[in-house]
């Protein structure tokens, strides 16, 4: 029985072992510059929003050891949600904050700004195969609508280019932030999609394969899964009234892009602008966010634009 | 005297009461269980009438208008976990009879430690492997062209999830499989072989009968293992409610479903919200079924052998 | 055959061995087509053992092809990285997934030990709560993963016990999916010890606690620890009840178990990196997954190694 007790005995040094390891690790900060803010900041909200906010964030905690950023990805709605029940102190967010949302937070007594801090381009993508160069909002809302019976190229209505491969349509899920858009922009309400087509979920990577390997693809996600995979597929270029534009970071700066470049949004909370450390990454967010909005992805603000978020947060801090 | 019982000690029957204790929180999960799944649940209905939950062969939650027809996931969860079961019984079976009828003890000692390492793989792996390889390198070179709509350009697909399932419940039947065949006594074997019976007979007339019980648990197990499983499907088996037990389309599980939205873009107490409670619901009663089903077979085909 | 080796080439055997077969069939009075579908029936039977082993062949090699160029000291202490991409890490996964499994286990053992010496030493059969018990823990042991995640999200982060998306919730709801398996393993560890052990402790006066204690549970405590060590192995891999309970948020800093700023895992870091579109995302998502099964493996042996260390023969 000796040999037991002494199992047991050496299998519970090492459960602890592994706790206090696990716990003794956390104290090693990372090697960062020091300064003296310290604190939590919690982030959430859009999924698409998240990867810029992630970059600032990393960068800032690598400056600032003392200070925990964490971004979640619950949605533009979800983050909402918890930014008005006072659970989190920023909201990233894909699209302008709704009335309801509006009536939460102010029952909560929750004071915030809107601080735009970049720029997407929802960008359509084809088969580098495919001739058609540019669609209007018409024909894409005909394709992508909630009655559209459209299977191949060739009923498209309209189209100038001789093309009739078989439509195969790849877009991501009802959940997604980009899902809302797209079909508010395109077919009037949000949520109005028809239902067919190849639901990519979370993952856009699989619409890049799907278009990529079908000659009649097509599909739409934000512009940094484009530039990702700008050689594997064409972009469309979309006519909003005024002329076919292609996606690019000067059309979507100068409002040319339209309907499909949208404004990404923070929502920093006033009284959390009140602690330091908030204040500071704010401050660090908006002062980076141009160089960090190329590195992953985003089109950056104008000189204009950006000096109207800073505006806006003086405003509130 | 000595041997007469004195006053009761109390500290037994403390020690008692906190080891039910420990026995009842089994109890009290269940309970939990069923009391987080109510409440949404009963809200859900509330809004969405029964039949065209039930009946219905649409689930579209969250486009506009919404179509709340469970069918639709719960086709998927069957389709995936048909195929799957198509592909792991014969595997599993196989390679059960392989390892206890024909093996010598070397192989057996080799196969079955690997065998185990098959079945502690994280699903997530197993999800990404079915996505990445399975379905390009494996599903769209070697499918027959355009049977049942083709497999190229497809991004997800069930039968590249139904693989990834397989391949994870293969160490399930094989396992106990070959653990109850290896329990029938030898006696059983050596008489049939002593009468003349060859190997392959000996396997498929008197062992696999013999072993009956364990291999139907096995079987059944695996079955709730496939339907139950998330990460495959919700990786490699995509993301499309779809009515279809067609193994080359995209579809979606109620597990995938419920990962999904619960982690996406939701609001406490909307109806897509308390949608997962429901679907959860209808996912937690077919586990009960099953599992019962399950408890039933092994009582009713259990052989005696003395 | 006497004809010297020069006159003995492969096809000739071959040859030789199909005659050896046919002769020997026909002399046992057997007929070549059973010899045949015997021989298909073993071959069909080998290819089976050879499809299973080739998946997971495949599964591993695919791994430490896609995941090499990203092996490297990196991985673990780096945190991940959104726009250093060739700098990301697993750190603060593999920090929490440490930290969760450190909390499943200070839960399940005394509960999963101690609701099986219940069962097994005390339990009256007869009672219908005490094979309610029984039926409810077979039952939740075949509950699918993603319900636990439900019943986590509504009972421990919020609900009653309210303790928010912190670690300890994540490590309570692991516990719970993997507590009915320590359970059933305990209880056969605790059944293998024969009864004469007990009837002995008893009949020299010892109470029933005193002789569960001294006698009965440090002889079944090999098979128990195989088994926490296997429920172990299951929540070190497990992704969907993690999902929902709060383990998705991106964090750079260790995580910690009672701290509201959220928390990581292992597989849920490898989802989350073979989600994004860069190829060293891909990469990494592939080196995670070489790092989780070397951490699953060395777990595995030493729980294979234990019980044949210490399995007692009665």
């Amino acid at each position: 029985m000796i040999s037991s007790r002494r199992l047991l005995v050496v299998a519970s040094a090492a459960a602890l072992a592994v706790g206090v390891a696990a716990c003794g690790s956390s104290d090693d900060e990372a090697t960062g510059g020091g300064s003296d803010l310290s604190g939590s900041i919690r982030i959430d909200g859009s999924s698409t929003v998240a990867p810029l906010t992630e970059a600032v964030a990393e960068q800032f905690e690598a400056e600032n050891s003392g200070v925990r950023v964490t971004v979640g990805t619950s949605g533009t709605g979800g983050g909402f949600e918890k930014f008005c029940a006072g659970e989190t102190v920023i909201s990233d967010a894909s699209r302008a904050i709704e009335p309801e949302e509006v009536e939460a937070c102010e029952k909560e007594g929750i004071a915030y700004e809107e601080v735009r801090v970049a720029t997407d381009a929802l960008t359509v993508v084809v088969n580098p195969e495919n001739p058609v160069n540019c669609l209007t909002v018409e024909q894409l809302g005909a394709i992508w609508g909630p009655d559209s019976k459209i299977s191949s190229w060739g009923e498209v209505p309209g189209l100038k280019e001789d093309f009739d491969e078989e439509l195969q349509l790849f877009g991501p899920g009802t959940d997604s932030g980009t899902f809302d858009y797209f079909t508010e922009e395109i077919n009037g309400e949000e949520g109005a999609s028809r239902k067919d087509y190849n639901n990519v979920g979370e993952n856009d990577n699989a619409t890049v394969t799907g278009v990529e390997g079908a000659p009649g693809g097509m599909g739409y996600f934000g512009y940094s899964f484009y530039q990702e995979n700008e050689g594997a597929l064409k972009a469309l270029e979309v006519d909003g009234g005024k002329g076919c534009v292609a996606p690019s970071a000067e059309t979507a700066q100068k409002d040319e892009y339209v309907p499909l470049s949208r404004p990404l949004f923070i929502y920093p909370s006033g009284e959390a602008l009140e602690k330091p450390e908030v204040k500071g990454f704010v401050d660090y967010y908006l002062d980076n966010v141009n160089a960090v909005a190329e590195a992953v992805g985003f089109i950056p603000l104008t000189e204009e634009q950006l000096q109207a978020s800073k505006d806006a947060t003086a405003k509130l801090g | 005297m000595l041997l007469q019982d004195s006053k009761p000690r109390y500290g037994e029957k403390a020690i008692q009461g906190l080891l039910a204790a420990c026995g009842i929180l089994s109890v009290l999960t269940t309970t939990a269980i069923v009391f987080s799944l109510l409440g949404p649940m009963i809200g859900f209905f509330e809004i969405v009438p029964a039949k065209e939950f039930f009946f219905g062969i649409d689930w579209t939650p969250q486009f506009e208008p919404p179509s709340f027809g469970v069918l639709a996931i719960v086709a998927g969860t069957l389709n995936v976990t048909l195929w799957a079961m198509l592909f792991a019984i014969p595997i599993g079976l196989g390679t059960a009879v392989y390892l206890s009828e024909y093996a010598s003890p070397r192989v057996r000692r080799t196969v079955k430690p690997v065998l185990e390492v098959l079945a502690g793989i994280p699903t997530v792996a197993i999800g990404i492997f079915a996505l990445t390889f399975i379905l390009p390198e494996i599903i769209q070179p070697l499918w027959p062209g355009e049977l049942l709509g083709g497999a190229v350009g497809k991004p997800f697909m069930a039968l590249a999830a139904s693989l990834g399932l397989g391949l994870m419940v293969v160490p399930i039947i094989a396992s106990i499989s070959d653990d109850a065949m290896s329990a029938v006594p030898h006696g059983l074997r050596e008489g049939a072989y002593a009468l003349g019976a060859t190997r392959a007979k000996v396997a498929v007339r008197v062992i696999f009968p013999a072993a009956l019980s364990g291999i139907v648990a096995s079987v059944v197990l695996a079955i709730s293992r496939a339907l139950g499983e998330t990460m495959i499907v919700l990786i490699a088996g995509g993301s499309t409610p779809n009515f279809t037990l067609n193994p080359v389309e995209s579809i979606q599980t109620m597990t995938a479903y419920i990962a999904t939205t619960a982690t996406g873009d939701i609001s406490t107490g909307s109806l897509d919200y308390k949608s997962v409670f429901a679907v959860g619901a209808v996912l937690f009663g077919i586990t009960l079924a099953m599992n019962s089903i399950s408890i039933r077979l092994t009582r009713r085909y259990r052989e005696v052998y003395e | 055959m006497s004809g010297g080796p020069s006159s003995v080439t492969p096809r000739n055997r071959l040859a030789i061995a199909g005659a050896r077969a046919t002769t020997a069939a026909m002399l046992r009075d057997q007929p070549r087509g059973d010899v045949i579908r015997n021989a298909a029936f073993a071959g069909l039977l080998f290819l089976a053992v050879v499809i299973a082993l080739a998946g997971l062949l495949a599964l591993l090699i695919q791994a430490f092809v896609e995941g090499a160029p990203a092996l490297s000291p990196d991985l673990i202490t780096n945190p991940p990285s959104t726009i250093f991409p060739e700098k990301a890490g697993f750190r603060p996964a593999i920090i929490g997934s440490l930290q969760l499994i450190a909390g499943v286990i200070v839960f399940v053992v005394p509960v999963g030990i101690g609701a099986a010496i219940y069962l097994e030493e005390y339990a009256d059969k007869s009672r219908w709560w005490n094979r309610l018990i029984e039926v409810n823990i077979q039952n939740l042991a075949a509950v699918p993963s993603i319900i636990y995640g439900i019943l986590g999200l509504a009972f421990i982060v919020r609900g009653p016990l309210d303790l928010g998306f912190i670690l300890v919730a994540g490590s309570l709801t692991l516990a719970l999916l993997v507590l009915p398996m320590v359970i059933i393993v305990a209880r056969e560890a605790i059944k293998a010890v024969p009864d004469s052990i007990r009837q002995g402790s008893l009949a020299l006066g010892a109470t029933q606690w005193q002789t569960i204690r001294s006698q009965v549970l440090p002889a079944s405590i090999p098979g128990i620890a195989t088994g926490v060590i296997l429920a172990v192995s299951r929540a070190l891999g497990e992704t969907a009840p993690l999902l929902l309970v709060g383990a998705t948020v991106f964090v750079t800093f260790d995580p910690t178990p009672f701290s509201p700023d959220g928390y990581s895992a292992m597989p849920v870091q490898i989802f989350n990196y073979a989600l994004r579109p860069q190829e060293e995302f891909q990469a990494l998502a592939f080196a995670g997954i070489i790092v989780l099964l070397a951490v699953l493996l060395v777990m595995n042996s030493f729980a294979i190694w234990l019980r044949n260390r210490y399995e007692q023969r009665w």
